[in-house]
């Protein structure tokens, strides 16, 4: 009899130590709305994601699914500012050196618990030439001390900069300041990784069942091309303060598809097809969701062949490009007209006044018509060229809208070509194209993310844009604590010169089922974590 | 049959081999590469990722590696965009999956096949065959992507009966649907193919004479016709069957079934270079297997045909 009230008390205790069960509640704890019974969100994602693993995965939609397995030093909140993850506090003098401390209450889904070594041990594997991640890139982004000397082999990873102080406190150096540095710890690419996991299961330990992770979900079913479960992780610090408690992914290619699932009841989120935004809107308000997203539309101009080696030519054709008609009347889903190269909500960016901007649209193809026969085109000789631009329902229409624009206005002759995006990606950086589409969405939430692309040095200055002023600006701003004066001057230079003639800049557009809450509509970079959504009773 | 078995195993090893160099030089001809992206990786991360897949090497020498592995480890090495998984694991998780709804397909395409085209031919120039007949091209020229949303739409959105997609471990309402819109055009085809063999072995010399004996015309059928006349058929059969269990590109990307059919085209889009040659010599192999069980069948079927 005494055996068995210890073991009641003991349980009792127990029960009360793992921490008061949200569910039972009922009611959301900030909002006071009526919870769901059941706590489930399924959506569709595009594609099967890349990887599970935070080093080496690639695209958005696995990003997701790793910020819900994983957690980082930093999170962001439903707006987009940084708040504490592993974390709870950090600080830097000079931008340059940086130090985090980690909170000592966070653990693995195993129970270890969570030190400073393993972020060492995943920044370290990062940049490891045997584990060749294509995403190594993103520590060479973060100006790491001694990264591309590791990267390229002739360094030691343990002369990378990052140590860890003591098991609770990160210490980071970098090869110059960085004000936005702690952003870029929010990125799937530094979030910690479990060395013993990898070390017994090698490439097989991101599989159901061997994956740890210390984010507020753990992986319970995977299947390829198909679907993906996350359930609630009892062992993840802030797990009461998560609603959810199971996510399921699954894979729909069609968008149309997906939409008819949604309709079916299948989903709870979705994405909504090209031209459908209008139609959904009417239709069911409360689940047809717009927002702006941290991403522009271009088309870049091959600033070295005639005749775009011309800033007038680039120009005229960029000025007599109609955005209005383009967001209005063939995407419909409340893009943003575009006159800059950087979205206007990027953080710490002041949009200039420009001009062009300001003109109306006659101002602009009177001033193109002027700007082109100036160059030496007009009826007699007619400019002719070729937009390129990779195989898309949507680009297709963009492209032939705008074409018809330039033959309209400015009789320009211009012949459509597509590619299928690996073979595009391949000519459009080899320099084969005279005009070719791009778009960009920021990697962090700051102008350079942007800006960097039309340096004379940057892989991706796809249009060959090469300006000794842009680049002393770009260069200087690296080193300012507020570049934001540098990045409005490069903006109108990038007026001036027009090498890419900016389109407009993306919104997301989205189904979300009404009783699905916490969706992180104000935050640019979509940056979604499951635990900050939940349902309520209809 | 024993020494025929042979000979055809021995023609086949060598075919595999051509298969495999031929779409292993075109894979290499198409531009770019695994890891080209919208963000060119730089130099020093592109050498250690194309020493690690041996991508540094001569195109010759990498076919030499890769056909080294399979033969020694049966290694078809990993994919290049699943980074976690290896090309013998994608054929675990999705062959499964398609030989399940293209099995099921085939059995649907072949019992209402063969089914309406000997309706079809026994009651020639009548309203069964004409009904029979229509049913047959319509199934014909409605592509499975065209037949997929249409039966999405009946069976999902206006009837609500069956889930629009997905797998679910293979619970049988998630197979329906896939089976019959990979079945439909096959079904049309069986059907066209076995009313036009039914009608030309009805009207045979020996059929004549076993009705002139006075047979039971029911005894005829499925004693001396069904059997000569399913002979073009079968010979469709067996590609028709490789056709459906390697599923189509489709089904699997319409549905989301997990099957391997998506891997064809996505491994060509994202030039997967491991993951297109794994499926192009499963995919081989099974045709060269089939061709080959038709031909034993034929054997059994038409005792005039020897080896």
């Amino acid at each position: 009899m005494k055996t068995l009230h210890k073991t009641l008390a003991a349980a009792l205790v127990s029960a009360s130590l793992a921490g008061t069960p949200v569910l039972a509640e009922d009611t959301h704890p900030v909002t006071g709305e009526q919870l769901a019974d059941e706590q489930v969100f399924t959506y569709r994602a595009l594609d099967e994601s890349s990887s599970l693993d935070p080093q080496v995965v690639e695209d958005v939609d696995g990003s997701y699914i790793v910020r819900d397995l994983f957690e980082g030093l930093l999170n962001s909140d439903s707006e987009g500012n940084i708040v504490p993850g592993v974390a709870e506090r950090w600080e830097t003098d000079d931008n340059q050196t940086w130090t985090f401390y980690l909170r000592d209450d966070a653990k693995w889904s195993d129970g270890e618990p969570v030190t400073a070594n393993d972020f060492v041990y995943a920044w370290r594997r990062a940049v490891d030439p045997e584990l060749a991640s294509p995403y190594a890139w993103y520590m060479s982004l973060m100006a790491l001390e001694n990264v591309d000397a590791v990267l390229e082999g002739e360094m030691e990873d343990t002369t990378l900069g990052v140590e860890a102080i003591d098991d609770h406190t990160l210490k980071v150096s970098l090869t110059r300041p960085m004000p936005y540095f702690d952003q870029m710890v929010t990125h799937a690419t530094t979030f910690p990784s479990p060395q013993w996991v990898i070390e017994e299961h090698g490439d097989d330990w991101t599989k159901p069942g061997n994956l740890v992770g210390n984010g507020a979900f753990v992986l319970t079913e995977h299947v390829i091309n198909e679907r993906l479960v996350r359930e609630r992780n009892e062992m993840y610090w802030d797990n009461e303060n998560n609603l959810m408690d199971k996510v399921v992914t699954l894979v729909i290619n069609d968008e149309n598809q997906a939409l008819n699932r949604y309709d079916a009841g299948e989903l709870d989120k979705t994405d909504i097809p090209a031209g459908q935004y209008p139609a959904q809107e009417a239709e069911r308000p409360d689940e047809a969701h717009v927002f702006p997203r941290l991403c522009n539309y271009y088309y870049s101009f091959n600033n070295e062949v005639a005749p775009f080696d011309d800033a007038r030519v680039r120009k005229a054709l960029s000025y007599a490009i109609d955005r209005n008609v383009v967001v209005d009347n063939v995407l419909q889903g409340g893009q943003f007209p575009a006159y800059t190269f950087t979205p206007a909500l990027t953080a710490g960016f002041t949009t200039p006044d420009l001009e062009w901007g300001e003109w109306t649209q006659a101002q602009r193809d009177e001033r193109a018509r002027e700007l082109l026969a100036e160059a030496g085109y007009g009826p007699d000789n007619p400019l002719r060229t070729t937009l390129l631009y990779n195989t898309d329902e949507a680009h297709r229409k963009v492209a032939i809208a705008v074409t018809a624009m330039w033959k309209q206005k400015l009789g320009v002759e211009a012949t459509l070509e597509n590619q299928e995006w690996t073979t595009f990606l391949t000519t459009r950086s080899e320099g084969n194209y005279e005009i070719a589409r791009g778009a960009w969405c920021g990697d962090y939430n700051e102008a350079s993310t942007f800006l960097d692309l039309m340096q004379s040095g940057s892989g991706y200055n796809d249009a060959n844009y090469n300006s000794a002023e842009y680049d002393r600006l770009a260069a200087e701003a690296q080193t300012m604590s507020d570049p934001s004066a540098n990045y409005t001057k490069m903006e109108e230079l990038a007026a001036e010169d027009m090498p890419n003639a900016p389109v407009y800049h993306y919104t997301g557009i989205i189904m979300v089922k009404p009783d699905l809450k916490g969706w992180p509509y104000e935050d640019v970079q979509q940056n979604i974590y499951s635990r900050n959504l939940y349902k309520v009773e209809q | 049959m024993f020494n025929f078995v042979l000979r055809r195993i021995a023609v086949a090893i060598p075919t595999l081999l051509i298969l495999v160099s031929i779409s292993f030089f075109l894979m290499f001809s198409a531009p770019g590469g695994p890891f080209t992206s919208e963000r060119p990786i730089p130099q020093a991360v592109m050498e250690n990722i194309e020493a690690k897949y041996n991508l540094d090497k001569p195109v010759y020498q990498q076919l030499g590696i890769y056909i080294w592995n399979i033969v020694t480890d049966f290694d078809f090495g990993p994919s290049f965009r699943y980074q976690d998984r290896t090309v013998l694991d994608l054929i675990e998780s999705g062959f499964p999956v398609t030989l399940t709804y293209g099995f099921w397909a085939f059995v649907f395409a072949v019992t209402i096949g063969v089914g309406l085209g000997v309706i079809a031919a026994l009651k020639h120039n009548t309203a069964a065959d004409y009904t029979a007949v229509s049913v047959a091209i319509v199934g014909q020229v409605l592509p499975n992507f065209v037949m997929a949303p249409i039966l999405v739409l009946i069976f999902v959105l206006w009837l609500g009966w069956l889930p629009g997609g997905g797998w679910q471990g293979g619970q049988i309402e998630y197979i329906i649907l896939p089976a019959i819109a990979l079945g439909t055009s096959f079904l049309a085809s069986i059907a066209r193919i076995t009313r036009s063999s039914m009608l030309e072995v009805l009207n045979s010399n020996y059929i004549r004479t076993a009705r002139a004996k006075g047979l039971p015309f029911r005894y005829i059928v499925w004693r001396h016709a069904l059997k000569p006349a399913m002979l073009p058929v079968v010979s469709y059969l067996g590609p028709a069957f490789v056709g459906m269990i390697t599923g189509s590109v489709i089904i699997d990307s319409y549905f989301t079934t997990g099957g391997i059919g998506v891997h064809f085209i996505n491994g060509a889009l994202n030039r997967d270079y491991a993951v297109i040659m794994g499926f192009t010599i499963l995919l081989g192999t099974l045709t060269i297997v089939f061709n080959m069980l038709v031909d034993i069948l034929y054997a059994w079927i038409d005792p005039k045909i020897r080896y």
